[in-house]
């Protein structure tokens, strides 16, 4: 018998705010344990909540970019349990009446290859609720700390419907969820920095069957490669139990990526009795149309979305569009700079080679890079390349001293500061073809018989003349001229 | 009559202070030596720092000296229940949990007393974590009755009562779940004022029951209650159950003369349990408001009955949660004996609560555990609903209600310690006006033949403490009960 996997996510995101949660302490990573606490995000006695606007309005800019249903209240409840990493032993999540539900999330699967786009699909969502973050235990030989610094820090809990059937698919399903986050500047999902953290429930039926099977949830795919390779174990190991006449055992299991084996943290005897209750420190928020309205304002265009508007209106190639759509401050500059020239495939191929190499280089934020070559600057650089003022051998060395100038430099000004300037237009270049023709008197009779590769003959000398400085074409030009004229 | 300057009532003294005829470090002493002399046999204070309070005493004698009087309250000393944050002062909530536990954080209300010149003033006991209607439950041992030593000062605000009662605070703040102010204040013969739930703020005080919980004042007369509450209430933004709204000025409002007013007696709580003696004062309490031109009218109030077990449900699921913090983890009671963390918690948790705590507890997870939710919390929360709808339909006829505290004076230490459920029964007539969120005041209105006072119960409607307030002083006015004082 065939069997196939069914696959759902639940992944957790930090919500990028100034401040946590429910108090005025600042969230940020790597500051000094237990720090970023105060009397609430500890749990001291007497200490009460206080929601944060911010993180509530982050979350509805989520749903709204996503299709959601906004829930027209947004109500609070406490998820009681006790664990060391947590201040009050209990959560403030949403349990009943999530902020969000329904929506999806458009994936592209991987293409027949790297250079051909996927087939696209839609991946539904169940709900998306807000909760705080707990803390963070630091397990020694002989003891256990805890560092409260990430505790209260304001988390969205983006749960998907069992839609996924494969690892490469929940794979492309965290990438799209990603780049939809980052671009709408919920969060930055930096996973090394623990902002993208993803569960797994798999289970896995015999091809085609309506039911589903035994659900297993892995915890801790805390890189995006662990996600790939530990759902790829998962559905390996419950195929071997399944296809061996065993029966799956629903449980939560601890994967670790380190040695991609997993193990069994509890089955479900062993589960935790929540007790969910409304919190009652905590009034339910109205969330209203105007409020919704205020939100849908700020969503930007999703990533999918700019793509293939960036293939219609730009006429840019898949392989182009695939590496500017997924950093938002790189597509707006790619079309600011567009919109100002003439050949935006250019502008394109210069953004994704000159400019993406600079930043990739790791020295200099986008923002300073930008300041120093702005997207006026680009279009330009691009015209001068089109009108052959620069060699395109010359580009990558340009704008490199581009980047460099600071203060910033113009175009015109880099390019005779370089010596760029291509001698293809003046007397200098007419007088070198006509010593190169009258230099080889061979190759002349060869091209006037009807040999065309014999103009090469005359490009080297030329070539030579002019330094390397002589624009290739432009010199093929000139030959040809002067041949025709000498007839 | 009150003739010790540590038995004058707050405004009193603030007039004497304003005149110069005694200075705060005067009073301070006073109050100092009084503790000294009777807290050995009432036991109202689990600590305090006369070093700190004569320092403050002398900081306010030099504001009223330079003309920068602070408010009324400048240079009073004010004591706090002890489950009520002052930064650098023990919190204890009168449990061996927190028996080391030093707040490092001002409550909202600790705040605003210091910002009004108060002096806050010693820690008083207290059931464990607002627990009980007797003080007993204290970890550190009961509080006695200023009135009877052999008696409780009722609870959970026990020791605030009693302090106020004997001299040893010129006003106290308490905290109100069920009647944890109202009822020891009857019993201890002084007035206490539960607020309109989210009038005050609740920041700071280590939370019993989040949606019951109010802290409010209990002092020697009424218009000493108005003058405290002015000082704390208000909208605060670290407390989102707090209410926007002006806060009015209680004190000038309660002494101008008001009334008649439409008074409602709630049959349902003149019924069965209720002692003679209780139930004569509060009649002749309700002749009186009816010889001075108001309509008195009998109301019901038909959910009544279902109040103590609403309350026991709703109390205790909230409790179970809010006091799952005390882990020993980061602070507080952490056992030697634990092995692991899940051991940590099972053992300084079994070594640090009392047993009232760990029945609520036990309680409140069991109410909300999955499959008995529905049945127990949710339809508590229902029966909550139609529990206040009782008392809002009263007040389209009637402006206030007029009923007993507690339907029986102070008992004797022991008497009701061993059932849990005869102790419940103390709340009966205080636990409606928190779970309707409505504000409720006691005052005294008579003693028994044994000399032991009588509280009587006025609730208002929310957010009208200063008719409230009106109504009670009124009464006072006409009586001396509130002039009396226990010989100690």
């Amino acid at each position: 018998m065939n069997y196939e996997a069914v696959i759902g996510l639940e992944v957790h995101v930090q919500v990028k705010t100034r401040s946590k949660m429910f108090s005025r302490v600042p969230v940020a990573f790597g500051a000094p344990e237990n720090t970023l606490t105060d009397p609430v995000v500890l749990g001291l006695p007497g200490a009460l909540p206080v929601m944060n606007l911010a993180a509530l309005d982050a979350v509805i800019k989520a749903g709204l970019m996503l299709g959601c249903e906004i829930a027209p209240v947004c109500k609070w409840d406490r998820k009681n349990y006790f664990y060391p990493d947590s201040p009050k032993n209990y959560q403030i999540s949403q349990y009943d009446q999530p902020l969000c539900r329904g929506g999806s999330v458009e994936i592209e699967l991987p293409g027949p290859s790297r250079n051909v786009m996927g087939e696209h699909r839609r991946v539904p969502l169940t709900r998306i609720h807000l909760e705080e973050d707990v803390g963070k235990l630091n397990h020694g030989a002989n003891e256990s700390l805890v560092d409260f610094n990430r505790a209260g820090t304001p988390l969205m809990e983006i749960v998907s419907e069992p839609a996924l059937r494969s690892a490469e698919e929940a794979f492309a399903f965290l990438t799209a969820l990603r780049a939809v986050m980052v671009c709408g500047g919920i969060s930055d999902c930096d996973m090394e920095k623990g902002q993208l953290r993803c569960d797994a429930n798999i289970s896995v039926r015999p091809e085609g069957s309506p039911r589903l099977g035994t659900k297993v949830e892995l915890k801790n795919l805390n890189s995006i490669s662990f996600v790939r390779d530990g759902i790829a174990h998962e559905i390996r190991r419950q195929l071997a139990v399944v296809q061996s006449g065993g029966v799956i055992v629903q449980e939560t299991r601890d994967y670790d990526g380190q040695t991609g084996a997993s193990q069994s943290l509890r089955t479900k005897e062993q589960e935790h009795d929540y007790r969910y209750f409304p919190d009652p420190d905590l009034m339910p928020v109205a969330v209203d149309a105007a409020w919704k309205e205020r939100i849908r304002s700020q969503c930007p265009e999703l990533p999918f979305e700019r793509q293939r508007r960036f293939f219609s209106e730009y006429g840019l190639p898949y392989t182009i569009t695939s590496v500017l759509v997924v950093d938002r401050e790189l597509s707006e500059y790619f079309e600011e700079a567009a919109r100002l020239s003439a050949d935006p495939l250019a502008v394109g191929n210069w953004v994704v080679n000159q400019f993406l190499r600079e930043l990739g280089e790791g020295k200099l934020s986008f923002a300073e890079l930008r300041r120093r070559v702005p997207p006026a600057a680009a279009a330009e650089l691009v015209a001068e390349i089109a009108k052959g003022t620069v060699l395109t051998t010359a580009v990558a060395g340009l704008s490199a001293a581009l980047f460099q100038a600071d203060p910033p430099v113009g175009v015109r000004q880099a390019i005779e500061k370089a010596g760029l300037a291509q001698r293809s237009s003046g007397e200098d270049l007419e007088r070198w073809c006509r010593e190169a023709i009258a230099g080889n008197p061979k190759a002349l009779a060869d091209f006037k018989a009807g040999r065309d590769s014999a103009i090469n003959g005359f490009k080297g000398p030329v070539m030579r003349a002019a330094k390397g400085k002589a624009d290739p074409k432009a010199v093929d030009e000139m030959l040809r001229r002067l041949l025709k004229e000498a007839g | 009559m009150a003739s010790a300057l540590f038995h004058r009532p707050a405004a009193e003294l603030s007039a004497l202070l304003d005149s110069g005829a005694i200075s705060s470090v005067e009073l301070m002493q006073a109050v100092i030596d009084r503790v000294k002399a009777v807290d050995p046999s009432v036991r109202a204070f689990n600590s305090s720092d006369p070093d700190s309070a004569l320092a403050q005493a002398r900081a306010s004698d030099e504001r009223r000296a330079a003309g920068r009087r602070l408010g009324p309250l400048d240079g009073l000393p004010i004591g706090l229940k002890d489950v009520i944050a002052v930064e650098g002062q023990p919190l204890t909530a009168s449990s061996k949990m927190l028996a080391n536990f030093i707040s490092p954080y001002d409550s909202t209300v600790a705040s605003r007393l210091k910002a009004a010149g108060a002096i806050c003033w010693g820690r008083l006991n207290l059931d464990e974590f607002a627990m009980g209607s007797s003080t007993e439950n204290s970890a550190f041992g009961p509080t006695r009755n200023p009135w009877d030593l052999s008696r409780v000062p009722g609870g959970s605000s026990g020791g605030s009562a009693a302090a106020v009662a004997a001299g040893e605070a010129v006003a106290a703040l308490g905290s109100d779940t069920g009647g944890s102010i109202r009822q020891p204040a009857a019993l201890c013969g002084v007035v206490g004022l539960k607020p309109t739930y989210g009038l005050v703020s609740r920041y700071g005080l280590a939370a019993f029951a989040s949606s019951l919980d109010q802290i409010g004042p209990l002092t020697r007369t009424v218009e000493d209650a108005a003058l405290v509450l002015g000082a704390i209430a208000g909208h605060d933004p670290r407390d989102s159950t707090s209410v926007r709204s002006e806060v009015p000025d209680y004190a000038g409002l309660v002494r101008r003369r008001g009334g008649p007013w439409r008074l409602g007696i709630p049959k349902e709580y003149f019924g069965q349990g209720l002692d003679p003696e209780v139930a004569a004062a509060v009649e002749n309490a309700i002749a009186h408001y009816r010889s001075q031109g108001c309509e008195i009218r009998e109301v019901s109030l038909p959910h009544t009955r279902y109040g103590i077990g609403v309350y026991y449900i709703i109390a205790a699921a909230e409790c179970s949660s809010n006091l799952a913090r005390y882990d020993g983890v980061r602070y507080g009671h952490r056992s030697r004996e634990a092995t692991d963390a899940v051991d940590l918690y099972f053992r300084s948790r079994a070594e640090g609560f009392g047993a009232e705590v760990k029945r609520r507890v036990i309680l409140g997870t069991y109410v909300l555990s999955s499959g008995y939710y529905d049945a127990f919390y949710l339809r508590a929360q229902k029966v909550r609903t139609l529990i206040r709808r009782d008392f809002l339909e009263a007040y389209r006829e009637v402006d206030a209600l007029v009923t007993p505290t507690s339907p029986i004076p102070a008992f004797r230490l022991g008497e009701k310690s061993a059932d849990p459920l005869a102790m419940y029964l103390c709340d009966i007539y205080t636990i409606g006006v928190n779970l309707a969120g409505l504000p409720g005041i006691s005052l005294p209105c008579g003693f028994t033949a044994s000399g032991l006072p009588i509280g009587l119960q006025l609730i208002g409607q929310p957010f009208k403490e200063a008719e409230l307030l009106s109504i009670a002083r009124s009464y006072e006015q006409a009586h001396d009960w509130h002039t009396r004082v226990p010989s100690l």
